[in-house]
């Protein structure tokens, strides 16, 4: 009895190849640092309270940035979803300048408004509050690059919820809040949190704008670029790789929230 | 009852210009046009969902035209029902309560019963057929008693059977409530069988407004004629009481009241025959060449060209059998001076 074989499609063969090189480009290099430390190693920095402080840092400050894209960011978002009006492509094109423009310029851009001289500097510097070198300062630039990642996502959602919905529930009574609020949101929240997890994972990363910014209080990222340029490789490592981790972590948890139910991770 | 009053809406590429619409209380209006005339542009404006760009909205005699829609109590329905995905049916059907001031109760209740919605309470909406959303969404705009229900193409997303039965059950309804609907439909059954009056609109203009019997039966406008079916329509001349229509002479049975104008004809009036029948009595015939056959289904059409005239007839299976031979072949056409309309 002979075997019978499906011929090999060339077409199929490219697919997996492609995707294996990609795959293995982005694992490899994450695989190799997360595996370098010792066990001793990532002990001994975690022990380090400089270490945890600026983890705990880059968390926070990148949550409070995302929270903040969040209730700021969403009505934009919805605005671009539902309204049709004259410059609508500018703007959108506007939101998306952040991931477009290097991101020292950003640190730069936002020192220069916030500096004395410029009147809203001048109002900042009245009110007390202070951008260089502050938790202001570094939450302010990470709401800008993560920005448009939640706006964009939250668009998205919104565009997805058929206009009509809204225009029923007004005919049945509702306000344009009561809509949203008990139609829109509901069925879009999904991308609402994709969008925060977006934002988040942008502002974690972030390390060119707020070296400018907010060299100190300091974050993850910069601690791994000072302790890279100071010590070399092995000693910015274990930083690195704790910074992965818990950021793993919160990614894993909030994806896990925003799957619709019965769906796999 | 509801008005619109010189109702204008613009948008990019298209406008629905100064339209006059009146339904009165307790009736059933339908609206009939093309697809992109601009029917659901003018519901929706009914309804306050789009802010008309110029003329106004009454609803009872009063202006609503800047009143919110939550404020107007129009209920709509939607052709694709537009059922809240993430409710349940009877949370559907009551999520317009918290609104009303009269509550919930039995209305709900009697809805249930009315509509055969009751099994069904407590499913979720996404598992539903398409005729129990349907009636839903219908049950969901009653709950809230509007003052007028507006019915976007409510039947047309159903297959036959459920159709049928929902429009008995609107039709019901409307006899039960005596609510005064509005709908838009591109089915002519559904219109002869629900509407007492009807509006037919063309790139967003008003066309014709009356009575069923006279938008198809007497068509006002040469775009009626044929949005009705009157697929024969042409321009012609009259003197006395014959029309001149290109080289062909037609004996009405009326003077019209004017020089020019048009004649249609509907395609089942205007009968094919083979050349040396009799002439009947009132008849106009007149020749022509058999330029093709369709097979429609239940019907066949004749393509017949006189006198540079393009002429559709529908005929029999059987008819149609006679006649496939003599495609391409002279024939007779036949029509009775009284099929003849005057526009």
């Amino acid at each position: 009895m002979s075997k019978r074989f499906i011929k090999p499609d060339p077409f199929r063969w490219l697919i997996f190849t492609s995707s294996a090189i990609i795959l293995a480009f982005i694992f490899l290099p994450l695989l190799q640092m997360s595996t370098d430390p010792t066990l001793a190693d990532m002990a001994e920095s975690l022990a380090d309270p400089d270490v945890r402080q600026a983890i705990f840092l880059s968390i926070y400050a990148s949550g409070l940035a995302a929270l903040i894209s969040l209730v700021f960011g969403t009505p934009l978002a919805y605005l671009l979803a539902r309204r049709e009006f004259r410059g609508k492509k500018l703007l959108e094109s506007a939101v998306d300048l952040p991931i477009m423009i290097p991101h020292p310029v950003i640190g730069i851009a936002i020192l220069s408004i916030a500096g004395a001289g410029h009147p809203l500097g001048d109002l900042l510097h009245y009110f007390g509050i202070k951008v260089m070198g502050t938790l202001t300062g570094l939450v302010s630039v990470l709401v800008f690059v993560g920005l448009p990642f939640h706006i964009n996502a939250a668009r998205n959602g919104f565009q997805a919820v058929p206009e009509r919905l809204e225009k029923v529930s007004r005919s049945l009574g509702s306000s344009l809040a009561g809509a949203f609020f008990r139609i829109t949101l509901p069925l879009a929240w999904r991308s609402l949190l994709s969008g925060v997890i977006m934002c988040l994972a942008r502002a974690i990363s972030e390390f060119g704008a707020v070296v400018i910014v907010a060299y100190h209080p300091m974050t993850a990222p910069v601690m791994i670029y000072e302790r890279f340029t100071a010590y070399g490789l092995k000693y910015s490592q274990p930083v690195a790789v704790w910074l992965i981790l818990v950021s793993l972590a919160l990614f894993v948890v909030l994806r896990v929230v925003s799957l619709p139910k019965g769906k796999a991770v | 009852m509801i008005r619109a009053s010189r109702l204008s809406i613009h948008l990019p590429g298209f406008a629905v210009q100064e339209v006059d619409l009146s339904v009165a209380q307790g009736e059933f209006f339908a609206l009939i046009g093309p697809t992109g005339s601009g029917k659901t542009l003018i519901l929706e404006a009914l309804a306050g969902l789009i802010r008309p760009t110029k003329g106004r909205v009454l609803l009872e005699g009063r202006d609503v035209t800047s009143l919110p829609p939550e404020k107007r109590r129009i209920g709509i329905v939607y052709q694709d029902n537009a059922l809240f995905p993430h409710l349940s049916v009877s949370k559907n059907i009551t999520y317009g309560l918290r609104y009303t001031p009269n509550g919930e109760g039995q209305r709900v209740e009697r809805l249930l019963e009315t509509l055969g919605l009751a099994p069904l309470r407590d499913r979720d909406v996404t598992t539903l057929s398409g005729g129990e959303a349907q009636r839903v969404a219908l049950a969901r705009a009653l709950a809230v008693e509007p003052r007028v229900l507006l019915l976007d193409e409510p039947l047309s997303a159903l297959d036959p059977a459920f159709r049928h039965e929902l429009q008995v059950l609107l039709k019901r309804l409307h006899q039960d409530t005596g609510l005064t609907c509005l709908m838009v439909s591109h089915d002519f059954g559904e219109v002869m069988s629900l509407a007492q009056r009807v509006a037919v609109l063309n790139q967003g203009r008003l066309e014709q407004t009356g009575g069923v019997e006279d938008i198809f039966q007497r068509p006002a406008t040469p775009f009626v004629a044929r949005f009705v079916g009157m697929k024969n329509v042409f321009a012609a001349e009259f003197r006395g009481r014959t029309a001149q229509v290109g080289e062909l002479s037609l004996i009405l049975d009326c003077e019209p009241p004017k020089l020019d104008g048009h004649v249609a004809m509907r395609p089942d009036k205007v009968r094919v025959e083979l050349n040396g029948e009799a002439v009947r009595p009132g008849e106009n015939r007149f020749g022509g060449r058999l330029r093709g056959i369709l097979d429609l289904g239940p019907i066949w059409e004749a393509r017949v060209d006189s006198g540079g005239l393009d002429f559709c007839c529908l005929i029999s299976a059987e008819q149609a059998g006679r006649l496939i031979p003599l495609v391409g072949q002279r024939v007779s056409l036949g029509v009775r001076a009284g099929d003849i309309h005057i526009i």
